[in-house]
């Protein structure tokens, strides 16, 4: 039992961690690809003060942090829950 | 710093203080020293076992090390930098502010906490976990005092440049001063002391950047935008779009990959974690850190369109060509000489926190990777290991002046990216080989570390940055600035093709109990 919960709770940390580092990567350089082959669109204004690519460049800071938020919130409630109850199993063997 | 010294000879545009003895800067510099020893004798007195000296006796809160962690990582050259870069170029200066952050969501999904489960004191713990310890040891002590020396060279001509600008000190005795006061921190307080200056560090930068931030955007009525437009109507709206600073695609690419990958491969970054005490710990001061450096890097924005809207990019390169003092000259406008001087001192202990921070991670890898398990194969007592932990740090220290001296006058900004595309070719790829894939042995490991790391070294010195910009040759072998965009995937190629052609059974047999221990810690 401990065994098999052991192993679906490493694979789904592996594919949480791996998707986000995609996600991670796409937004980054998407932002400095859009740089490199799209400048007009980058800087085109939406309102007074405000272009696209300042728009983006700050997007890309507080994704990550969101990022980061989605991962923890994630490996708090259902990893380390998840990891307990193997750690209780251990301990009993 | 040539760029500097030209500078110096100019006649400056702007009425300044910059390069006057000045008075506040001085007391606020003797008070950060004053505090910074303080800590470092309470410290001195908690520091008797190996645990302590490297990893604080594992006892640092994840809040403690999210500040640390964010004022190991937030240097002179970002605080300075980029807000010179942006307060002269606009939005190019922010394709900057973006890479820096990028790299630590990597470092949290795919190194903190195994990192923290399976290592002790340095990142090779971990990829020497399964494989025999000489070989990988001796590999990954390359990569790291590779990717240490260059970055502390980059700290320390910075350093000398900076504190010449801002308090006319000497190059040398200024060099000699940051030596000196990080040897005080790291001999005798270890982690322990270096982790609360860099606590209190990250504090005084995140608050003086805060307090500039809020004192420009005062004058906007607190609107970022109203300040962005201020400066569009001043120098144009290109200032708000990409400039000249991307004009290759392939160059940004690289430049972007190496500080992607490279922050989860900077030893000094990794060995945070273990000051921590648990994975859970670990996982959760990487969220603090990334929302301060990115809060940070955020103000960098404002900071720098400020100094160009209410300084002049004129005025800033007048007084440094490099745009460097665009921060200290929006504090000096905004609240005079006594604003300048704390900023000024800031910047300074910014400096000093790193080089402190990157010695140990260096002094850890000569002591506890090489001496003690290469020549010892394991078995040291807690005396001699401290002995020889603090005869590296010395070793370090004397090396770090000895080379700023010798680099004087070097283009700083070369020398990190290097340090970045080492981390990211040398160290990064053998961690995530070793974490991730059963099947890599210690032949395919040790090849990745030291062929990314030596195609690295390699490839920056064929590059245009040292053919043409240092070494005045008409063209460069290597097209890119930055190698990371071959290094990297080069890295990872070797360890995975040689890890298929040769077999390490007891690696192969040591992944499970490894994985195991990976997820739910150690016994």
């Amino acid at each position: 039992m401990s065994d098999h919960q052991f192993r679906s709770l490493a694979a789904s940390r592996w594919r949480i961690a791996i998707s986000l580092t995609a996600v991670m990567i796409a937004i980054y350089f998407g932002f400095i690809l859009l740089i490199a082959y799209n400048k007009p669109l980058m800087g085109r204004l939406l309102t007074r003060g405000l272009s696209v690519g300042v728009l983006l460049g700050a997007m890309v800071i507080v994704l990550s942090w969101v990022l980061t938020w989605i991962y923890v919130r994630w490996a708090n409630t259902h990893y380390d829950a998840g990891m307990d109850a193997v750690r209780r199993a251990d301990g009993r063997r | 710093m040539t760029w500097m010294l030209q500078a110096a000879q100019q006649a400056p545009a702007v009425q300044t203080k910059i390069g006057e003895p000045n008075a506040t800067a001085v007391i606020f510099f003797f008070a950060f020293i004053s505090i910074t020893l303080g800590i470092t004798y309470w410290a001195a007195r908690r520091t008797k076992t190996t645990e302590e000296f490297y990893a604080a006796g594992r006892s640092i809160t994840p809040g403690q090390n999210g500040f640390a962690l964010a004022g190991d990582y937030m240097s002179a050259a970002s605080f300075l930098g980029i807000a010179g870069l942006v307060s002269t170029t606009g939005f190019d200066g922010l394709i900057y502010s973006t890479g820096w952050l990028v790299g630590w969501p990597v470092v949290l999904f795919l190194i903190a906490e195994p990192l923290r489960n399976i290592g002790k004191y340095t990142f090779a713990d971990v990829v020497a976990a399964r494989m025999r310890q000489t070989p990988v040891r001796l590999a990954a002590a390359i990569g790291t005092l590779a990717t240490v020396i260059f970055y502390l060279i980059a700290q320390m001509v910075g350093a000398g440049g900076l504190i010449r600008l801002m308090f006319g000190l000497s190059y040398e005795t200024a060099i000699m001063l940051v030596g000196a006061a990080m040897l005080a921190y790291v001999l005798f307080g270890g982690m322990i002391a270096t982790t609360w200056v860099q606590i209190v560090k990250a504090g005084l930068l995140l608050g003086g950047a805060a307090l500039l931030a809020i004192m420009v955007l005062a004058k906007f009525g607190m609107n970022p935008l109203a300040l962005f437009a201020a400066a569009a109507d001043r120098y144009g709206a290109g200032v708000l779009a990409p400039g000249k600073l991307v004009a290759a695609p392939l160059d940004a690419v690289s430049l972007g990959m190496a500080l992607m990958f490279g922050t989860a491969g900077l030893p000094h970054i990794l060995m945070r974690f273990y000051t921590v005490p648990d994975a859970r710990a670990a996982r959760t001061s990487v969220f603090y850190a990334t929302g301060l450096i990115g809060f940070f890097y955020l103000m960098t924005f404002v900071l720098g369109f400020g100094a160009m809207v209410l300084v002049g990019p004129d005025a800033i390169t007048s007084v440094d060509r490099g745009g460097n003092m665009a921060a200290p000259l929006l504090a000096e406008v905004l609240g005079g000489t006594p604003f300048l001087g704390f900023i000024a001192a800031v910047a300074f202990a910014t400096i000093l926190a790193v080089v402190a921070g990157l010695t140990l991670s260096g002094a850890a890898a000569l002591s506890h990777d090489l001496w003690v398990n290469v020549i010892r194969h394991g078995e040291a007592s807690n005396r001699e290991q401290l002995r020889v932990a603090r005869g590296a740090t010395v070793a370090l220290g004397v090396i770090a002046v000895l080379l700023g001296i010798l680099f004087k006058g070097q283009n700083v900004a070369y020398m990190v990216s290097l340090a970045f595309a080492i981390a990211a070719s040398g160290n990064f790829p053998a961690l995530v080989l070793s974490i991730f894939w059963r099947r890599c042995t210690t032949q395919g490991i040790v090849a990745s570390m030291v062929i990314g790391t030596g195609a690295t070294l390699l490839l920056i010195y064929l590059s245009p940055t040292i053919q043409v910009d240092i070494l005045k040759h008409p063209g460069a072998w290597f097209p890119l600035k930055n190698p990371a965009l071959v290094t990297i995937p080069l890295s990872f190629a070797v360890g995975v093709l040689v890890s298929l052609v040769t077999r390490d059974d007891v690696a192969a047999e040591r992944f499970a109990a490894a994985e195991r221990r990976m997820h739910v810690g150690g016994a």
